[in-house]
């Protein structure tokens, strides 16, 4: 059951051929989250990459923004249906990060204060493709966007590029992280729409 | 983001199942506290809705829907209890 | 299909919510508007006659869909102002400046139109009056029994558009006839925002057990004896039944007035399972 109400329009629609399939464009920014914003402060904010030997590099805040640091303009695709196009975004690509990291595994899980984890694959964070950006739109990243730093993975949907990453550990096996454990699709490409397991 | 009361999905849960789970009362696997979902906190977001425990704040279960399936999760409970009467 | 008569037969308030018996079973309906009226300047009240409806218990909710041409379409969960068997449903609903559905319903929504709702939804923020015929029965044997099935009395604590729920659970106390001492607090930022406010100044005009307190956040009525303030401990611990008397609490409002209102409940002495809160977002 269910009928058109009258007079309601909901808010407009616009079709744009960037537009993956299913996505309709956004003009504001919304939030997804699964629990409370977490406040990190940068003075004790750390990320870390982790591997199978047990080696661990990290980098605290003055280290990492020490490192050579990329211009993004993107768009964005939620699996919600919202995608926002030419965002801009500054941060520390992957490629620089993954530099003197050693290891054989293939599948990353993503940590994030708060608790909330993600997995991709490493080619999908390799190659000019995944950044840990700290600015969005000139400003520095709001907490409710996931500042002080995120994961921005673009090219996935929006669910993959995790709110106040802390920390990568890399899988020998793809395992999934925490919405993917609950419906979400293991790998997330847009243009594919893989939304859902 | 901004939490409600685990009352607020007892809509969705409905459509699944035959009675009102919020009213279930289930022991959270992290803290061990025993309430009602009802009391627990909600974050929803278009994304899918997740329930926390009042007390610790660990994910005790997350309701994910499609237009064609949904998924519910009790990933931080390991029963729940029915009252029959 | 359960009856909604059902859902006054059981026990007392304070019990847990029975999950498998009492509570009408939620479904999908079609609602007519059979009356608007502009309920404050930025809010209006709806009533529904909904085709199927169980009936519902006072505290309840609903979900409501609204479908656009295009096949959008948008759910929101509106508490219901009235209870009890047939279909006639009300809801009072504020406008929310950037909302999708509360300016819809509240400037666009007109008598003759058809909504989707879903529900009667929520069988844990809900009162029910006693029901004395079991009293009575319990007494004559045992009286422990009676005792158990003795109810406790009930605090309602609003904030702005929270009074929602708790207002059903006012008229249903009073159109019970039960007994039970029933106080009020209703916190609004000014006389012009009060929603239901002649039918909750005679409720309280008419019974000795049911007592309204009103804060105003903005500005007070003239002669009003207290200045226009938020809600503050102090204020809680003088309006709401105490500890000691062991009252159920419910509480509605924002997410942000329910924290502050809980927290000091369980500083005042008031145990946690006894406070049963309905949070609708927002600061």
């Amino acid at each position: 059951m269910s009928f058109i109400t009258r007079g309601f329009s909901g808010r407009g629609h616009e079709r744009d051929e960037r537009l993956p399939p299913g996505q309709t464009l956004a003009h504001d920014f919304p939030v997804l989250s699964a629990g409370p914003t977490p406040e990190i402060d940068t003075a004790e904010w750390e990320f870390s990459i982790a591997t199978e030997t047990g080696g661990v590099h990290s980098w605290n805040w003055e280290q990492f923004m020490a490192l050579p640091i990329e211009e993004v303009d993107t768009d964005i695709h939620c699996v919600t249906h919202w995608s926002k196009l030419g965002t801009s975004w500054r941060g520390v690509s992957l490629d620089t990060l993954f530099e003197d990291v050693e290891t054989q595994y293939e599948y990353v899980m993503a940590h994030s204060y708060g608790g909330y984890t993600t997995n991709l694959a490493l080619d999908d964070l390799l190659d000019g493709k995944a950044w840990i950006a700290f600015e969005f739109d000139g400003e520095p990243l709001d907490p409710e966007h996931g500042g002080p730093a995120r994961l921005l993975v673009p090219h996935l949907y929006f669910w993959k590029s995790a709110k106040w990453v802390r920390g990568l550990v890399m899988m020998g096996e793809d395992e999934p992280g925490f919405w993917e454990q609950n419906g979400y699709h293991l790998h997330g490409d847009p243009w594919k729409e893989e939304r859902y397991w | 983001m901004q939490h409600v009361d685990g009352n607020a999905i007892a809509g969705p849960l409905a459509e699944f199942f035959a009675f009102d789970v919020t009213t279930a009362v289930a022991r959270c696997n992290g803290c061990g506290s025993v309430a009602e979902l009802a009391r627990a906190m909600v974050y929803t977001s278009p994304a899918g809705s997740v329930l926390r425990c009042a007390s610790c704040e660990q994910v005790l279960a997350t309701l994910v829907e499609s237009d064609d399936r949904a998924w519910i999760g009790f990933s931080g409970v390991s029963a729940i209890e029915v009252r029959r009467r | 299909m359960s009856d909604a008569s059902t859902a006054t037969a059981t026990s007392a308030t304070s019990e847990p919510a029975p999950a498998l018996a009492a509570m009408p079973r939620a479904g999908w309906h079609v609602a007519t508007v059979v009356a608007t009226r502009q309920e404050t300047a930025k809010a209006a009240r709806l009533e529904l006659d909904v085709d199927g409806w169980p009936g519902n218990a006072a505290g309840q909710h609903l979900d409501l869909r609204l479908t656009a041409p295009d096949g959008y379409t948008v759910t929101r969960s509106y508490s219901i102002a009235s209870s009890g068997p047939g279909t006639r449903v009300v809801l009072a609903v504020d406008k929310l400046p950037d909302g999708e559905v509360s300016p819809f319903l509240v400037d666009e929504v007109r008598v003759g139109d058809r909504l989707e709702v879903h529900g009667p939804l929520g069988a844990f923020f809900v009162w029910r009056p006693v029901d004395r015929g079991a009293v009575r029965a319990a007494g004559d044997g045992a009286g422990g029994a009676a005792s158990a099935l003795r109810a406790r009395p009930v605090q309602l604590i609003a904030g702005g558009s929270g009074i929602v729920p708790l207002f059903a659970m006012a008229t249903a106390h009073a159109e019970a006839r039960d007994l039970t001492p029933f106080r009020m607090l209703y916190s609004v930022r000014t006389p012009d925002d009060l929603f239901f406010a002649e039918e909750l100044m005679a409720l309280a005009a008419a019974s000795d057990v049911f007592r309204l307190d009103l804060v105003y956040t903005r500005r007070t009525p003239d002669g009003w004896p207290n200045l226009a303030g938020r809600v503050t401990r102090a204020a809680l611990a003088a309006a709401v039944l105490p500890a000691t008397e062991r009252p159920i609490v419910y509480v509605c409002g924002s997410t942000g007035f329910v924290e502050r209102v809980a927290s000091w409940l369980i500083e005042l002495g008031h145990d946690a399972r006894d406070i049963r809160t309905e949070r609708f977002g927002g600061i």
